[in-house]
């Protein structure tokens, strides 16, 4: 088992040769003290910071882009471009973890196998976007952009030979592999898109949806028909994603997790903790839970779980829009 | 059955070349057989292995002739190895054929369209040899509505079809098959490339159809008639296997169950109901009369609310096909928790590393698992499983023989832990879905699991590695996989040793397929007295040179050298596909234009 950190090597360059993550699995034991996102949950427009405009962050992404919507840049992009947006940039690039690593290694034993990697890490100022710090040495890897900058773009064509399956224009994926046959490419994705052609019906099968976050280095998928109430989805969302938060805190482990809790929350009254968003059926991002339950599973195409000052100006008013 | 071949393979069809290849070696015998030919060829038409059949053929050239005149089915591997008129010239009374087509790695879209294995000459040629034909299986062979057309009106005894991998046809010709075909008895339609234009063709099937024994249309997208299915189910009272696709309603099924109580194996189709009245109870007793029910597949979106309606069959299952129900852990446990008498499942990754706790206990009698991955190519990570998965399956299924894994992480203690566990893997096939990836724990290489199992393993006939590999791991092959006849190969190596040590060391290998390695010519020409004894090896993305290429089709004239060229034409000195195969029928003649023989 590890006890330290390891590496993982997020885009297969093996030169990194480093390759972590019995961690994910562990998410779900994380101590329940983590960081409550329900408090943020319902959070509207925030004052201050400007939001991310879709536009512009559309026409932003990677021309090699294929099916995510691109209206957050959480997705990392092959070539590395950034958002004109420096609050919002970063956010959308997978970093590599050997910073995040560095940044967290004050961070041991949060939790057995824990994703021990945060957004800011050693960045004090809560305030500058995520991963922005980090970028300041480029000299690793793709997925790591600092404003202005793509530097990915030459480290990336290195690895051309070998690319890995987690660059997300799926242009750059390596033609059959993994060896799958092409009828099992989208069993996940059939499964739900059935049942959101239903007559916009709830229906009783699993409905995936992924779920990311701004700062953490990959994504994860729910199933919203596991759960019945904003309640239990966000204490889920908690869980899964909390490493990324309490990192955040610049944190340390152990006995300090429950104050870390304590100044999270205070992090998040004064405005810039997170925020549950999610992108509806028409493309709109909306914060969740405005609208009732049903609703909300019946329209969620995905959720981001957003730095809250990133979600000023987001579709304020989900119910006006849900009344049309 | 003595033989002269030291090449004897032991446990798959025998390649139909061998034999005939072998033919030119006997010498003339004298009559010395005390039986008539009569008497003979009845005691060997009981023979049904084509191993057997082949070493019988090798005895003398009276067993030779004998066992050509008894022989019914015939199992071609390489399509292009052999021609339709040499098999029908050396074999006269064929009622059954399996033929294979395009290499594997066609299934993963390395192989253009357009390739060739088109099954229309076999079909002429058979049509006037073979008028009694009653059974076809092609995998991966271009199949057009034509010859589905020719096929069903050409042969009319004609009664089982199978269809795996194949391309280029659309229902249309289902509907000629069902149409034509009077005494059909199997129409098993499996995962091709299928112009589905529509469920009519079921609707095809004369009242007269009262033979059908299999039928399997799971693959298939669009809706068929339900009263025309429901009718020909009640009618075919022979019908064992029924395979449905997803737009077949649970209460669709409750009532197609009611009519087949003697079904063996059942692919359901959509595992849940919209409407969510009184919903689960309806649906209770479904099952309750099928007791011969021994696999079931199908479940597509299957949920907590409806899996228990298969509980009652769960004991006696011995198959289990989940592989398209996007099950979560807690759900497959309280399945399994019922499936004691398991032999084969297969998942799909949502299940997860405690799912997958669950088979290990559940599941003492597993022989074959396979896992695959619910999001292959989605750039996101979604997790799925990891070594910690395997090794639970490992610890409590120790006959585990079988085992396709797909994973994004894996431990080189974790493999030899599970070689430990289960020492009679016949087949090991794992895919750690980020190329190259070392053990995510130590940074190795991957070789010393590969190595682990190979030693442990002596029964391994069937392997696929990846991960982060040096040459190391192919020592370790060479050394001890003496039993291995396939092996897979991605993104690994560091030098032409590693293939050199794979050709010297497996004598039983048939089949070697490489993809992006950095193996060369030395290590291509370092086979070149063993290709004859394979049935083909595939190399793309290697370092091959066309002029080692035509070396190796210069030196061994019964091999067949073929080089697909890239759309590109980058660099025309680099030999960016090989296909070499063994060949009793010479160079193809219908290459198309990107295909370059030698």
């Amino acid at each position: 088992m590890n006890t330290n950190l390891t590496e993982r090597n997020y885009l297969g360059l093996s030169d990194c040769s480093s390759v972590d993550s019995s961690n994910v699995p562990c998410i779900s034991e994380v101590n329940k003290n983590s960081l409550n996102l329900k408090a943020t949950e319902l959070r509207l427009g925030l004052p201050g910071s400007q939001s991310p405009e879709r536009d512009p962050e559309s026409s932003l992404t990677s021309s090699e882009k294929l099916d995510e919507k691109p209206l957050f840049p959480l997705l990392p992009s092959v070539d590395g471009i950034c958002s004109s947006s420096p609050k919002t940039v970063v956010s959308g690039h997978k970093r590599i973890f050997t910073d995040v690593m560095d940044s967290c290694s004050e961070v041991k034993g949060l939790s057995e196998g824990n994703w021990l990697f945060s957004g800011s890490g050693s960045e004090s100022d809560p305030s500058k976007s995520v991963t922005q710090g980090k970028f300041s040495s480029n000299s690793n890897v793709n997925g790591m952009v600092s404003l202005g900058d793509q530097p990915a773009k030459g480290t990336t064509t290195n690895l051309n030979k070998v690319i890995s399956s987690n660059s997300p224009a799926a242009k750059a994926q390596v033609v059959g592999w993994p060896p799958v046959r092409s009828f099992r490419k989208n069993i996940l994705a059939t499964s739900s898109k059935n049942h959101d052609e239903v007559d916009g019906k709830p229906c009783s099968g699993a409905l995936f949806v992924k779920v990311s976050m701004d700062g953490a280095p990959y994504l994860r998928k729910v199933d919203l028909r596991g759960y019945s109430t904003y309640q239990q989805l966000s204490s889920a969302l908690e869980k899964m994603f909390t490493c990324f938060t309490i990192g955040q805190c610049g944190s340390q482990g152990g006995p300090g997790r429950e104050n870390l809790s304590e100044s999270k929350l205070r992090d998040l009254l004064h405005g810039s903790g997170y925020v549950l968003t999610y992108e509806d059926k028409d493309g709109d991002w909306m914060l969740v839970g405005d609208v009732p339950w049903d609703m909300f599973i019946g329209s969620c195409k995905r959720l981001k779980i957003m730095k809250g000052s990133d979600a000023i100006g987001l579709a304020p008013r989900a119910t006006e829009k849900s009344k049309n | 059955m003595p033989t002269m071949d030291p090449n004897r393979k032991k446990s798959k069809p025998v390649d139909l070349v061998d034999s005939v290849d072998s033919r030119v070696e006997l010498t003339e015998s004298t009559r010395s057989c005390p039986f008539p030919d009569e008497v003979l060829e009845r005691v060997l038409s009981l023979i049904d292995s084509h191993k057997d059949r082949s070493s019988v053929s090798l005895v003398c050239k009276d067993w030779y002739n004998a066992e050509r005149w008894s022989r019914r089915h015939v199992f071609i591997g390489n399509c292009y190895s052999v021609s339709p008129e040499i098999v029908a010239a050396r074999f006269p009374r064929i009622r059954s054929v399996t033929l294979k087509g395009k290499p594997r790695f066609s299934d993963f879209n390395l192989v253009p369209e357009d390739w060739g294995a088109d099954v229309h000459p076999w079909l002429s040629v058979f049509s006037s040899a073979y008028p009694f034909l009653e059974e076809l299986r092609l995998k991966r062979m271009a199949v057009s509505d034509e010859s589905l057309e020719f096929l069903a009106t050409s042969f009319h005894g004609f009664k089982a079809l199978s269809l795996l991998s194949c391309d280029g046809f659309s229902t249309d010709g289902l509907k000629a098959i069902a149409s034509h075909c009077k005494n059909l008895t199997e129409l098993d339609i499996q995962e091709n490339g299928i112009d589905d234009l529509g469920g009519h063709w079921l609707s095809c099937f004369p009242e007269s159809q009262t033979s059908l024994e299999v039928l399997n249309f799971a693959s298939l997208n669009s809706e068929v008639s339900f009263d025309a299915l429901e009718k020909l189910v009640s009618r075919c009272k022979s019908l064992r296997v029924l395979k449905l696709n997803r737009n077949i309603s649970l209460d669709q099924l409750q009532k197609l169950l009611l009519h087949c109580p003697q079904l063996m194996e059942l692919g359901t189709g959509t595992f849940m109901q919209e409407l969510i009245s009184g919903p689960v109870t309806e649906f209770k007793n479904m099952f309750s009369n099928c007791r011969k029910l021994v696999t079931v597949s199908g479940l597509w979106d299957a949920t907590p609310l409806y899996l228990p309606v298969i509980y009652p069959v769960c004991a006696s299952l011995t198959f289990l096909n989940l592989s398209y129900a996007t099950l979560q852990s807690s759900e497959l446990a309280n399945l399994l928790f019922h499936c004691r008498s398991l032999r084969r499942l297969w998942l799909l990754d949502t299940v997860g590393d405690k799912g997958l706790e669950a088979v290990g206990s559940c599941c003492p009698l597993l022989e074959e698992l396979r896992v695959f991955p619910a999001d292959p190519f989605d750039q996101e990570i979604f997790l799925g499983v990891t070594e910690s998965g395997f090794v639970s399956v490992s610890r409590g299924c120790p006959k585990l023989r079988h085992v396709l894994y797909f994973c994004r992480q894996m431990t080189n203690a974790a493999v030899a832990t599970i070689a430990r566990n289960c020492p009679d893997f016949t087949h090991f096939r794992l895919c750690i879905m980020n190329p190259g990836q070392p053990d995510y724990l130590t940074k190795e290489p991957m070789d010393e699991a590969f190595g682990a199992i190979v030693k442990t393993c002596t029964k391994l006939q069937r392997l696929a590695v990846s991960g982060l590999l040096t040459d190391r791991t192919f020592e370790y092959i060479g050394q001890h996989a003496k039993n291995m006849e396939t092996l897979s190969v991605a993104f690994a190596g560091n030098s032409d040793l590693g293939m050199e040590c794979v050709l010297k060391g497996c004598p039983k290998l048939r089949k070697l397929e490489i993809r992006d390695c950095p193996f060369g010519n030395a290590a291509l020409l370092s086979g070149l007295t063993k290709y004859e004894s394979m049935r083909s090896l595939w190399m793309s993305a290697c370092n091959v040179t066309m002029n080692a290429c035509r070396m190796l089709a210069k030196e061994k004239p019964r091999l067949n050298v073929e080089v697909m060229r890239d759309e590109e034409g980058s660099d025309d000195s680099q030999a960016h596909k090989v296909y070499v195969y063994r060949s009793v029928a010479g160079p193809r003649r219908d290459a198309p234009p990107f295909v370059l023989t030698l």
